[in-house]
């Protein structure tokens, strides 16, 4: 067992884990924030995307002791105060879920892509989003989402 | 009944949507029970081998572990094999399936043992320690391989891999082809596909050892089918079984429309422990695990007069049902088997399918099941006799396109219901600018270069609405095809939709509330739909096949009419009226000529609840039900169009526009509609371009992982350009047909057919799915007469 300190959605947490630990098992069984999801065993689906220290990743190609005081942000921590991010509020709208389980990853990975590039083309999304994949929505309004979302953050 | 359609036809936002983007989704993989153990199982890595020993007793004596059993272990454990309800024929072989295997394993993955601990990690761990003694055996993977003489037999009880020959002839069909002009013979493989919903499967089976209850959440498609099922495969009492589809269960596509292997052994399992069992798949082990689709050889032929004009069909298919029949596998042709005319016309049809048995994982009814394999032979077949007679593809379809008309008479045998496929077809060439288009593929040709442009068409009709029970009897499936709902006013003006489909992303609890909240006249906001428990909907037939709107959906529609009904004799009676003489909209019972004179829904529910003064032989509470078997299936139709640039050196396509023109019929949330189009067509693209599930000889998954079975991702599609026709069907109240699987089914056909037509003038006809650089390039060398 190795300790570890992290602080996910602002909440610092102090845990003993065992090595082989992933981040994406710690966040969902230790802390049980059971909303990032686990969609494949070869860091493909990218459902269990995260942001670790503001950038995207897949949290099942970290092993919990890497985040060892690391700051984490899941699906959970989106929204502030109650308010949805814009991202959140731009799938809403543009139809950008289906059955939903790949959504906090994709929702993360897009957040953390805006974030780098404010004010993408279509095109430019669509490769952003290449590690994420849907099998419900056919991508069409996951990517109008992100353009309306970033549309959204710009203004 | 007068609705204003407020909600209907409305693009409302999702009642889904807000716990699935804030983490709150409930799917089955964070559900924890007290005292919860879990299960690994341990598969056989062979093809075929007999299983000469398992020895768990490593495993057993693990950390953490609490039992581990061999197939003969729990051999008692059975009062039946897991069930086939689609016995095709009176003569098809059915062979002995046991969740886990007892002395022969069939097909990479079948289980051999299975391993029970306090942690998930303790429970693989020890997986791993379970020794077993195979003596590998021959396997065949491949379909035309598994019916030669001599090939080795998946079951060595039965003669051959055979399971069954189903047939069906319409008309004077070696007359039709004696007399025609010209007669266009193709042969088409279906490659096999694995579905990969985004959730893997996953089951929780919960005891009560006092009383013999048991709870079992699964993530299926399928929860009142599933508990008689499980009823059935464990001898436990049904009335002793509540199943529960979570409320969010993540994707289907017919891989959660079974009763599998894992769901019987956590029950027996919770059974003999006397503690909640939990397993859940790795994706890898999905792979080997859950059924796959598609695997087919396709022989089509088709008689035309010189003028193209259609007289007859003869198909000839070979379907892989895997190492043993799954729920509804071998029915699964027979969904396509009236189809292979597509929506043309034609005086003789003969359809014969044999399902064959590989070692291999079973297969079964992936999105659109039997359409799509139906609608890529008919479509790429269509294409290959307008070339041979010289006419352009979207005019060969309109030639033979059946009359527009309701109940038209198919060769296959079924009376199409709402039939116009000419608008659809116009409709996409008007999006296309067909000659705009051949005038710039005219251009690009003369300019030599090496990227090359081409369209497709796909013009298809398939078959929703599953499905009339008697039909279905017809056709020898064990189930109905009804679906049910209630309707409930509650007393505080708030209504429940209790409904028998499960939804797993199609978005029901938002339509059904749209539906239900223009018939009671409340805001959509008030109405709370119930699902996928099976003891708060008793009755259901669940989600698959497009069936829920044009079953479930009316059933609901239906219901909401009779608690209206029931309303008005109320209002009548506490407005001392005669029902007759009240108007109803909206939710409101008025007085004719006295329009301030009313009773509302809410109030009319609160005084059912109190029932101080009700009609004399009425009985309190504002509630009524309705089963709902439907009287014939739904077409759904349209044209789809995929243009394609291909680049002649590397044979790389790309998809450059997707345009898909559907009709089913009136829609009741566009946005909803569209998305399932969407969805549809991605995982049509997708088995034209790109999946293809493939075996060793020795029945190893060559693609047994994510990283080497190409689901595509966002970077691989366009934007989809969509619109509809409506012609509302006339089998149904509502008019509605269904949109689940039609992407899906007219897809494939269109992106083929795109490169075909971006490769004709070098002389290609044909280019197997999926479409891969290597496969196009050597088509085009094969075409050029180069080495291929």
């Amino acid at each position: 067992m190795k300790r570890i300190s992290v602080t996910v959605n602002g909440v610092r947490h102090e845990a003993d884990v065992e090595p082989r630990t992933l981040l994406v098992h710690f966040i969902r069984e230790q802390l049980e924030l059971t909303g990032t999801n686990v969609g494949c065993d070869t860091s493909s689906c990218g459902a269990c995307t995260i942001l670790m220290d503001g950038q995207s990743a897949k949290s099942c190609t970290v092993l919990a002791v890497q985040a060892d005081g690391a700051e984490v942000t899941t699906v959970e921590g989106l929204a502030s105060n109650g308010d949805w991010h814009p991202v959140q509020k731009a799938f809403h709208e543009n139809h950008g879920l289906q059955c939903g389980f790949c959504t906090p990853g994709m929702m993360m990975a897009a957040v953390g892509y805006l974030d780098e590039n404010p004010s993408p083309s279509e095109d430019e999304v669509r490769l952003a989003l290449e590690g994420n994949l849907c099998r419900c929505t056919g991508y069409h309004n996951i990517v109008k989402a992100v353009l309306a979302a970033a549309d959204d953050m710009g203004s | 009944m007068a609705t204003a359609e407020k909600y209907v036809g409305g693009g409302v936002p999702r009642k889904e949507d807000p716990k699935l983007l804030t983490g709150q989704g409930q799917f089955l993989e964070g559900l924890t029970l007290p005292g919860m153990l879990h299960a690994a199982l341990v598969r056989s890595p062979h093809g075929s081998a007999r299983i000469d020993s398992v020895d768990v007793s490593a495993a057993a004596a693990a950390d953490g572990v609490v039992a581990a059993y061999s197939g003969a272990d729990l051999a008692d454990e059975w009062a039946a094999g897991l069930p086939m309800a689609w016995p095709v024929t009176d003569d098809i072989r059915i062979p002995d399936h046991w969740p886990v295997a007892q002395d022969v394993a069939r097909y990479v993955g079948d289980a051999v043992a299975v391993v029970v601990a306090t942690s998930r990690n303790a429970a693989l761990d020890a997986a791993e320690l379970v020794e077993v003694d195979y003596e590998v055996l021959d396997a065949v993977v491949d379909v035309e391989a598994a019916v030669a003489d001599g090939a080795p037999r998946v079951h060595e009880s039965f003669d051959d891999n055979k399971s069954y020959t189903w047939a069906l002839t319409n008309g004077e069909v070696d007359e039709a082809f004696a007399k025609a002009d010209v007669v266009v013979k193709e042969r088409y493989t279906q490659p096999r596909l694995i579905p990969n919903a985004m959730e893997p499967r996953a089951v929780v089976a919960q005891p009560v050892p006092s009383t013999g209850d048991f709870t079992v959440w699964s993530t299926t498609q399928i929860p009142h089918v599933a508990k008689v099922l499980f009823a059935l495969t464990l001898g436990i009492p049904e009335s002793q079984i509540r199943v529960i589809a979570p409320s969010d269960v993540g994707g289907g596509f017919g891989s959660k429309l079974n009763v599998y292997a894992e769901e019987a052994l956590c029950i027996a399992l919770a059974r003999r422990l006397g503690k909640p069992v939990k397993w859940v798949a790795g994706r890898s082990e999905g792979y080997l695990a859950t059924i796959h689709g598609r695997d087919q050889v396709q022989e089509i032929e088709i008689a035309a007069t010189s003028d193209g004009d259609i007289l007859g069909y003869r198909v000839h298919i070979l379907a892989a049902m895997g190492a043993y029949l799954q729920l509804v596998a071998p029915g699964v042709p027979l969904l396509g088997a009236f189809l292979y005319c597509g929506c043309y016309g034609g005086e003789a049809y003969h359809f014969e399918c044999t399902g064959v048995f590989t070692n291999t994982t079973p297969t079964d009814a992936y999105r659109g099941a039997g359409r799509p394999e139906a609608t890529y032979a008919i479509e790429r077949a269509i294409d290959s006799l307008a070339r041979e007679v010289g006419v352009d593809p979207a005019e060969i379809r309109r030639r033979n396109f059946l009359p527009a008309g309701d109940m038209v008479q198919s060769p296959g045998g079924l009376a199409f219901d709402s039939a116009d496929y000419e608008p659809a077809l116009d409709r996409a060439l008007e999006l296309l600018d067909y000659d705009g288009f051949r005038s710039d593929q005219a251009e690009r040709r003369e300019g030599g270069g090496s990227r090359q442009i081409g369209v497709g068409f796909s013009s298809y009709v398939e078959i929703c609405g599953l499905a009339p029970s008697q039909v279905l009897a017809s056709l020898k499936y064990a189930a109905g095809g009804w679906d049910a709902a209630t309707v409930r006013m509650l007393p505080t003006g708030k209504a429940e939709v209790v409904t028998g489909s499960s939804p797993h992303g199609q978005g029901h609890v938002t339509s059904w509330s749209q539906i239900a909240a223009d018939a009671l006249g409340i805001p959509y906001e008030d109405v709370t739909v119930l699902h996928g428990d099976t003891h708060v909907a008793p009755h259901g037939m669940n989600t698959y096949g497009s069936r829920s709107l044009a079953v479930a959906g009316v059933a609901v529609h239906n219901a909401c009419d009779r608690v209206v009904d029931k309303a008005r004799g109320l209002a009548a009676h506490l407005l001392e009226v005669a029902p007759e003489d009240l108007e109803y909209e909206a939710g409101i019972f008025s007085v004719k000529g006295v329009p301030d004179r009313t009773k509302s829904m809410p109030e009319l529910a609160f005084a059912a609840w109190t029932a101080h003064s009700l009609p004399e032989d009425s009985e309190p509470g504002l509630e009524a039900s309705c089963v709902y078997d439907p009287p014939n299936f739904t077409f759904p139709f349209g044209t789809h169009v995929a243009v394609v640039e291909v680049d002649t050196e590397t044979g790389a396509v790309d998809l450059v526009r997707y345009i898909a023109v559907d009709d089913c019929g009136p829609v009741i949330n566009p946005v909803i509609v569209d998305g399932q189009v969407h969805g549809g067509v991605a995982q049509g693209i997708a088995a034209a371009l790109y999946e293809e599930a493939t075996y060793a000889e020795d029945g190893t998954l060559e693609t047994s992982s994510m990283v080497n079975y190409l689901v595509p991702s966002a970077a691989e599609f366009p934007s989809f350009e969509t619109d509809r026709t409506v012609t509302p069907s006339t089998s149904n109240p509502m008019g509605v047909k269904g949109i689940g699987e039609a992407g899906t089914i007219g897809s494939a056909p269109a992106v083929i057919n795109a490169i075909v037509d971006a490769l004709s003038h070098l002389g290609v006809t044909d280019v197997p799915m999926p479409a891969s650089p290597e496969r196009v390039w050597r088509a085009i060398q094969a075409a050029q007469g180069g080495e291929a």
